[in-house]
């Protein structure tokens, strides 16, 4: 179905079962630990052997000897895999490094080798007996130190330009008669998913099959393929569970391409699991980012100028954070500017984490909002009000589809009592404790993609969904489940709903929070046509058929809905596509972040007390689910905020702290009740769904409103994350 | 981890004594920082005992009027005394502030003193570790040293002890008392237990080889009010950037030790006549002769802070 | 630009210096073996496993079992039992995904070695309900949407259900306010005893949502 039109009424618009906040269906497997994920699949290769990956012991440079004769004669050690014995191997399209190093080495903890053994135990103690010897080589670490040499990213479809002018910014902030020109950082994250990278690969001859964890099943296949040099076809990638990916998982990583080679040279199924303290290393990450931003305006509070550059780094061959490009659309103002630099750093890989390029952008871009408002004696909700605007800032010609801005903040103000807020910061005080309160926009573009499906009806009414789709915690079961369900008039019981298997028709994967909108087209757009044959098998005039209660009616006439299949099950396949839709309109989800937050006078310790975020993304599909996505990306926004940076050793070259002790995320007892509102709203040019995505909006600008509620208790402003008390202690006011 | 063989010990003595007869044995207990070490093959022991069933896990009152915790009594069960509640608050306070629920349900009394440094360089074992392989370097100075120690370090060494208890033990002026291989029992101040890394930081306590500790001492109640202050990044299952176990009398003396600044929990008694004169005079004195980083040297500024909050804290 | 520091930084230098260390690593125990004997001559050719015997009890059903010593109570449940419902996350005690109840008491799985549990009597999520049969507080979770991904979900349930226990058995919290009154149920309580179950999905405050339902108060 080709989506070229903006939607008109639609089965969906029903709402019975769309827009309920149903239980997840996947529930009850998940809370009694019956969801299989990828290390424990027994049911299908009975006597797996295990796997332990040894990681570079350096950033850079070469391995020059390799000695793995101990470990192979270990007890119970099945294979060692090096690259010296791994046969040749290319590299993925979606990697920058090699997920296999040898004996060049890309970065810190890069596999290269993998111990394969009868035993987890065996093969983890046999590990520690190859011996390796490295020529280490001279690396890059320090993004502050190779900002000098950084260089305009290459423009492509996820990059967008390296830089884009619009009007004069030079002349208009030069004559504004209120500027602000300050320089903000983000450091290096950690997606920190509690699902170790995990695989299980088994051989059928020259087939593959890897039961994996992975957010993007056809990406998945297609860069095994090829690493491998084997066909597509003969490949075959299964992940119907996924502990949490955050965009760590959106690539083939190396415990896939290890299990697979691992599995080959032991001539038995092999799994492995990347052990805890090296998936900082070995894996991607958010990349640091250092960003200048600009904003002149009238005494009014009317932006003229606004400009945002970008340094961030990442390996040789790899992209920039795209830090900038919520600035290019957010706010209105005559002359504008973004610029994004890249510098090569020979640290891990950096690569998508939730929200790339707006979750760090908008952590300084609110800042900066913030400090504008102070400047021009505005409140920072009415400045952002002034300078909102219905049309693309760069392009006026393009209206944005649905933009609700105004209305989240203005009802996120009322609700979480912004007029009790002082103005004045460091005036609130109880106790030890300074309170202040913060907000800050949300902002996250809204992505079309191509995704299919396959519905299958057979004679007891029962419908089955398959789409290659995958749930890594954001509802994908429940939400595909409801839209079958509305689609073809039936409760969601009698729906089945199978994910993340390449066998099945590719969709748009999770990530770039694009999943909920475009999978769920796609089954809607599957049983379109599924409801075309039962209407044809029936002798309905499809046009007139209804299909409700388990039943097709036209008329005076009503069918059970399993008689259609009653002479064998009827199977539809077919892929929502878009037109320009997303062309001729900006297509984004906004809303408003508001924090209250307590700092401890004496010590300078953050407490967040209240979270408010409301949202206007679009139809909700599933208001529980929808809502369980906005709470973790703000819970994750609160870690950014305060706590979580991999702390790199410039010397050394790698992520330092890199475990979940080292690695600080936010525990239950750092996070408050959190509040969430969505706006009534559809986007009929969005899908015929009408809805947009929500799971990255959450994270979009919450760090931002930590911030601004850091400095409205205490007075001080911080503008390198995380804002932990060694930054500020000797400026707070006098605790006693 | 390498393999290794395992016994259940009967007896201590006899525990003490297979630990010297065994070749590379060690004793194990809760294992929460064992384990945590073997699987990293940082610990590598030929041969465990495990001592769990050894009946040392009950609290008696002494004749001295203190009581005697025996080393098996969980960091759970030793939080929850009434007795330690009621006399000894500021050692509840600082077992309830360290790690998680499940940890303290199985870290023992004794383990929790014996716990090794969190420095993530001595974790890392690529990365080169005075404390892991003498005389391979510390790789952590001039490195990432946010969360390392300031005062009492080396230039061998500049880790932190990371126990709770053990800070609320030194202002307390606790002892441990322990059995040798040779069945000869002992006593050491927890003042003495540790020892500063010098040139040695491999070596952390004044044990001996097969030395067990059996309980830990507490004397006498000496009251006042006790406060356990512990600053983290995030508020709970977090080790400390700063920690102040304080006891604090009606009449303005008292006894502190610090957690989070140094390889040992960090007391000096004769600073605490600077006490009635305020939280700085007192830091001045307590962290003189501080070596700290350019990335922790807020833990001195942090250290006063903390001390002025638990100053106004014990005001009421 | 930034040279490393070592040149030529060897795996083996590293294995080398190891087999030299000697004495000087405490023991987490109620000891400190400062190792009697330099285990130099015993690292240069690799120890053969160690297997030993173990019973236990596992959500009601005996298990007589031979293991590697080196066997975590973890990986004998997920890889030996087969009771892959309790997760490894980390594998250092630095998540909590694998909680679970051994004598009615949670710890971590993944730091207690199999061997040293003859006869205890272990719970794991798969004890606690079925898909058809769920647990007060796994139905509360669901309710309440306490999950996402999952993968963190069998220990935060397990967690909770000991929490809650934990309260009643009067054990104090880090923010119990009087440090000798019987601690009460609150949220910030709950809160506090449940921070070593990280979930970085970000479902705490939904989690909360559940254990309160269970512990039969308003929120």
């Amino acid at each position: 179905m080709k989506f070229d039109t903006p939607a008109t009424t639609n089965p969906i618009d029903q709402m019975k079962v769309v827009g309920q906040p149903l239980d997840r269906i996947d529930g009850p497997l998940k809370t009694t630990g019956t969801a299989p994920y990828a290390y424990e699949r027994h049911d299908v290769a009975a006597a797996p052997a295990y796997g332990y990956v040894i990681g570079s012991a350096v950033p850079k440079g070469r391995i020059t000897g390799m000695d793995v004769s101990a470990a192979q004669h270990a007890p119970g050690v099945l294979a060692v895999v090096t690259a010296e014995n791994a046969g040749p191997l290319d590299k993925g399209k979606y990697n920058t490094a090699k997920l296999l190093g040898g004996p060049e080495i890309e970065h810190y903890h890069q596999a290269v080798a993998l111990v394969v053994a009868e035993s987890f135990e065996q093969a983890r103690a046999a590990a520690a007996l190859v011996k390796i010897d490295y020529a280490a080589e001279p690396g890059r670490f320090d993004l502050h130190a190779a900002r000098v040499a950084a260089f305009p990213p290459e423009e492509n479809d996820i990059t967008g330009p390296p830089e884009t002018h619009v009007g004069d910014f030079a002349g208009a902030f030069a004559q504004a008669p209120v500027t602000l020109d300050e320089t903000y950082t983000t450091p290096d994250h950690s997606h920190a998913m509690m699902e170790p990278h995990a695989t299980l690969a088994a051989w059928e001859g020259d087939r593959l099959t890897v039961w994996t964890s992975n957010q993007m099943i056809a990406w998945a296949n297609g860069d095994l393929a090829k690493t491998l040099r084997m066909p597509k076809e003969k490949v075959r990638v299964v992940s119907p569970f996924i502990g949490g990916g955050f965009g760590g998982k959106l690539f083939l990583r190396a415990d896939v391409v290890l299990a697979a080679l691992g599995a080959r040279a032991a001539g038995r199924p092999v799994k492995v699991a990347l052990q805890r303290p090296l998936i900082a290393n070995n894996t991607t990450h958010r990349p640091a980012t250092i960003q200048r931003i600009r904003i002149g305006a009238t005494r009014e509070g009317v932006i003229t100028a606004i400009g945002h550059e970008s340094w961030s780094g990442d390996l040789e061959g790899g992209g920039p954070e795209t830090a900038v490009n919520q600035t290019r659309l957010l706010y209105a103002g005559a002359n504008r500017m973004t610029a994004m630099r890249l510098a090569v750093l020979d640290l891990p890989e950096g690569n998508a984490m939730r929200a790339p390029g707006e979750a760090p952008g908008m952590m300084a871009l609110e800042i900066a909002m913030d400090e504008m408002a102070e400047k021009l004696g505005i409140d920072p909700i009415e400045f952002r009000i002034r300078n909102d605007t219905q049309v693309d800032p760069e392009k006026p010609e393009r209206p944005f589809s649905a933009r609700a801005f105004a209305e989240c903040l203005r009802l996120g103000a009322e609700r979480f009592g912004w007029d009790a807020r002082n103005s004045r910061p460091g005036q609130r005080r109880e106790g030890k404790w300074l309170i202040g309160i913060g907000m800050a926009a949300a902002f996250r573009n809204n992505l079309l993609m191509k995704s299919g499906a396959r519905v299958r009806l057979d004679g007891e009414g029962r419908v089955t969904v398959e789409t290659d789709m995958t749930d890594i915690g954001t509802g994908s079961y429940t939400i595909i489940g409801q839209t079958a369900a509305e689609m073809m008039g039936v409760p969601i019981e009698k729906v089945t709903v199978r994910l993340g298997d390449s066998t099945y028709p590719v969709s748009a994967g999770s990530g770039g929070q694009f999943g909920a909108n475009n999978a769920t087209a796609g089954v809607y757009a599957t049983c379109v046509k599924l409801r075309e044959e039962v209407t044809q098998r029936l002798g309905f005039n499809s046009e007139d058929a209804v299909f409700a209660d388990g039943h097709v009616r036209a008329g005076n006439r009503a069918v059970l809905l399993g008689a259609a299949a009653a002479e064998g099950d009827i199977v539809a396949e077919d892929a929502i596509e878009y037109g320009d839709l997303d062309e001729r309109y900006q297509q984004s989800t906004f809303g408003g972040h508001f924090v209250e937050a307590a700092v401890d006078a004496y010590t300078g310790e953050t407490r967040i007390r209240r979270m408010l975020a409301v949202c206007a993304a679009g139809r909700i599909l599933n208001p529980k689910s929808a809502r369980s996505q906005v709470i973790g990306a703000m819970t994750m926004g609160a870690g950014a905020a305060l706590m979580e940076e991999l702390a790199v050793d410039t010397r050394r070259g790698f992520f330092v702290n890199h475990d979940l002790a080292g690695y600080e995320v936010p525990v239950h007892a750092d996070i408050p009740h959190q509040e969430v509102i969505f706006l009534d709203e559809t986007d009929p040019l969005s899908s015929p769904m009408k809805a947009k995505g929500v799971g990255e909006l959450g994270i979009c600008g919450v760090g931002a409103a930590v911030a601004n509620a850091v400095y409205n208790a205490t007075g001080v402003r911080v503008r390198d994350y995380p804002i932990t008390l060694d930054k500020y202690l000797d400026r707070l006011p006098d605790a006693a | 981890m390498k393999p290794f063989t395992y016994e259940r010990a009967a007896s201590p003595a006899q525990a003490a004594a297979a630990a010297i007869q065994m070749p590379g044995a060690k004793f194990i207990a809760g294992g929460t920082n064992l384990l945590d070490l073997m699987k990293l093959q940082i610990e590598t022991p030929a041969h465990l005992i495990d001592v769990n069933r050894l009946a040392l896990d009950t609290i008696e009152p002494t004749q001295e009027g203190g009581l005697r915790i025996g080393a098996l009594v969980s960091n759970t069960d030793l939080a929850a005394d009434a007795r330690v509640r009621r006399d000894y608050g500021v050692l509840a306070r600082a077992l309830l502030a360290g790690a998680s629920g499940q940890l303290r349900n199985k870290a023992t009394t004794a383990g929790n003193l014996l716990q090794r440094t969190r420095c993530p360089y001595f974790y890392d074992t690529d990365q080169p570790c005075n404390k892991r392989h003498p005389g391979s370097g510390c790789s952590a100075i001039g490195g990432v040293t946010r969360q390392l120690g300031v005062i009492g370090t080396s230039d061998a060494c500049i880790a932190t002890h990371p126990s709770d208890m053990a800070v609320a033990l030194r202002a307390l002026d606790a002892t441990v008392e322990t059995v040798k291989a040779d069945g000869a029992t002992r006593r050491i101040p927890v003042a003495e237990l540790h020892r500063l890394p010098g040139d040695t930081p491999h070596v952390e306590t004044v044990l001996e080889p097969g030395e067990l500790i059996t309980a830990v001492l507490l004397p006498a109640p000496v009251g006042g009010t006790q406060i356990y202050r512990k600053v983290r990044d995030r508020a709970s299952y977090a080790f400390a950037l700063v920690s102040v176990g304080a006891i604090l009398q009606h009449d303005g003396t008292g006894r502190i030790a610090l957690g989070g600044v140094a390889p040992k929990p960090w007391r000096v008694e004769e600073a605490e006549a600077e006490l009635p004169n305020g939280p700085r005079a007192f830091t001045t004195r307590l962290m003189a002769g501080a070596r700290p980083t350019r990335d922790n040297a807020f833990k001195v500024a942090l250290a006063e802070r903390t001390l002025g909050a638990v100053l106004n804290e014990a005001r009421g | 630009m930034h040279s490393h520091s070592e040149p030529g930084l060897s795996r083996r230098d590293l294995l080398v210096a190891g087999a030299a260390t000697v004495a000087g690593s405490a023991a987490t125990g109620p000891a400190h073996a400062q190792d009697a004997v330099n285990t130099s001559s015993m690292d240069t050719v690799p120890r053969a496993p160690v297997h030993a015997p173990v019973r236990f009890t596992v959500n009601g059903r005996e298990h007589a079992l031979e293991l590697d010593t080196r066997t975590s109570l973890l990986d004998a449940l997920r890889e030996h039992l087969h009771l892959t419902g309790t997760k490894k996350g980390c594998d250092h005690g630095q998540c909590g995904a694998c909680t679970v109840m051994v004598d009615g008491v949670r710890i971590n799985s993944c730091l207690t070695l199999a061997v040293m549990h003859e006869g205890a009597d272990v719970t794991t999520i798969e004890g606690l309900g079925t898909p058809d049969r769920l647990h007060a507080m796994q139905a509360a979770f669901v309710k309440h949407d306490g999950y996402q991904c999952g993968y963190c979900t069998p220990g935060q349930i397990c967690s909770a259900v000991a929490v809650l226990d934990e309260i009643k058995a009067g054990i104090p919290s880090h923010v119990t306010a009087d440090i000798m009154a019987t601690p009460e149920f609150s949220v910030d309580e709950v809160r506090e005893r449940m921070s070593g179950n990280i979930c970085r999905c970000g479902a705490y405050s939904n989690i909360i949502e559940a254990i309160t339902e269970v512990a039969g108060r308003a929120a």
